[in-house]
């Protein structure tokens, strides 16, 4: 044996130092779901937070976009391999929808409409690196890429940001989510390549 | 989990753009049908490009397939299809995803339905419920561009030839029908969505609403359903068994990407 795949060039090398390792750019947007895309009726939209002891906060369509607008502008990474650069979107940040929030939790379990769920460490939903987000490329966020309204958390792999959200629970302890209890990894830092449990 | 190195032993041409590799993965733990692996290429300057693909068969002791499509400027599937000698070796890891699969143990009846190279893993699954003692009824619903399209041709009909007699649905569509005495209570419909072979009395076109919900098994808690292929045709076949009444939480959906390479 002289080596794996003999013959194999490649591409010419990315020279992109944005490009997490194992990760390839895309032009497009390629859609992963588990299921069927649920159709969210606007008027009866609610977006929840939960805390540790049961309390709970709550926000309809019109009072999340009453609230202060970003544009984050992020580079997102795919555990498929995928990252796209330079994306753009308009939301609120979710230190906006903490603010008054009482909680001395330390995880979160986001769930969605359709059931997905996920989990991920509270502060990675703060200090400006997470959003609720509505609009993608100046358009309404399509239905497929989460629309309604999706969690935007670039700086973990895009199954962190999960698409058709709808509430959020604090929790003392972990929980795992969908992905991360079928042997994803249960934080997913993409520039350490945590894509498996054991990664 | 770690990279293993893996020997391609043989190879099989599915169509002009696809080819099946059998690979032998010493001590390869076995899988279930529909999960997927990682498959790791190497350059002589270091360089990897890594990309999943899903097995296509249960295993075989150490013994594994993959089929690969050929995606144009497809970085890692044009040299899998084309240059990828047997006697090879390059690097796996898994099997990975534990969503999407079936098996004879838990699994009860299901609904498959593939667009083009979607078929991988659901071959898979219906490999693996021909191989098991069970007569959960499948449903098999193929969407395919052309006859030359169609990968795992021989297989399928064979599968038709074995079980079943052809014969038009009352509607008058083709569609093999099994015998739900047998164990081969199979069913298999293609849809050929641009050229139909000659004598198939379903004019070439996509897959309908229509057909869904009438070659779909029934709706019921015991009939779990699984979708495959291309973004758009599975956002319409997962919605059309939704409209037809099967819970969103029966419905289990893959995607392939027009990127990926």
């Amino acid at each position: 044996m002289t080596g794996f795949s003999p013959g194999f060039q490649g591409r010419p090398r990315p020279q992109s130092d944005r490009l997490p390792p194992g990760q390839y750019l895309v032009e497009d947007f390629p859609v992963l779901s588990a299921g069927p895309t649920p159709r969210v009726d606007l008027a009866r939209w609610q977006f929840t937070i939960t805390n540790e002891t049961g309390r709970q906060y709550a926000w309809s369509w019109p009072q999340l976009m009453s609230l202060p607008q970003e544009r984050p502008h992020v580079d997102i990474h795919c555990v498929t391999r995928w990252s796209k650069l330079d994306t753009r979107w308009q939301g609120v940040s979710l230190d906006s929808l903490l603010e008054n929030v009482e909680t001395q939790a330390e995880y979160a379990l986001i769930s969605s409409y359709g059931g997905y769920t996920t989990n991920l460490p509270l502060e990675d939903l703060m200090d400006g690196r997470a959003w609720i987000v509505h609009t993608y490329d100046g358009q309404d966020l399509h239905p497929e890429h989460g629309g309604p309204a999706r969690l935007l958390v670039p700086h973990l792999y895009f199954w962190k940001s999960a698409k058709w959200v709808k509430g959020i629970r604090l929790l003392d302890q972990d929980e795992l989510g969908f992905w991360e209890a079928a042997g994803y990894h249960a934080y997913g830092d993409p520039w350490r390549e945590q894509r498996y449990q054991d990664d | 989990m770690r990279w293993q190195p893996a020997e391609l032993v043989a190879t099989r041409t599915e169509s002009a753009s696809a080819r099946t590799l059998v690979l032998r993965v010493p001590g390869w733990p076995g899988h279930r049908p529909g999960q997927h692996l990682d498959v790791r290429l190497t350059a002589p300057d270091g360089y990897h490009a890594e990309r999943s693909y899903s097995l296509a068969a249960p295993a075989d002791g150490d013994h594994i397939e993959i089929t690969v499509q050929r995606v144009r400027d497809g970085e890692v599937s044009g040299y899998l299809v084309d240059v990828f000698p047997v006697g090879a070796f390059l690097e796996v890891r898994g099997p990975v995803g534990g969503w999407f699969v079936w098996t004879p143990e838990t699994g009860g009846a299901a609904v498959l339905i593939a667009g083009g190279s979607g078929i991988v893993p659901l071959a898979a699954m219906l490999r693996a419920r021909r191989k098991a003692v069970t007569a959960n009824p499948f449903r098999l619903l193929y969407s395919v561009r052309t006859p030359e399209d169609l990968l795992y041709a021989d297989e399928l009909a064979e599968l038709r030839r074995a079980a079943l007699t052809p014969a038009a649905d009352p509607i008058g569509e083709v569609c093999y029908r099994g015998d739900p005495e047998s164990d081969e209570n199979i069913d298999l419909f293609l849809a050929y969505t641009r050229t139909a072979p000659p004598g198939d009395p379903r004019p070439p076109g996509r897959l309908t609403r229509t057909e869904i919900a009438r070659l779909a098994l029934p709706p019921s808690p015991a009939v779990a359903c699984y979708v495959c292929g291309p973004t758009a045709f599975v956002e319409f076949a997962a919605d059309a068994l939704v409209s037809a009444g099967h819970a969103p939480a029966m419905i289990r959906t893959e995607r392939f990407g027009p990127t990926g390479g």
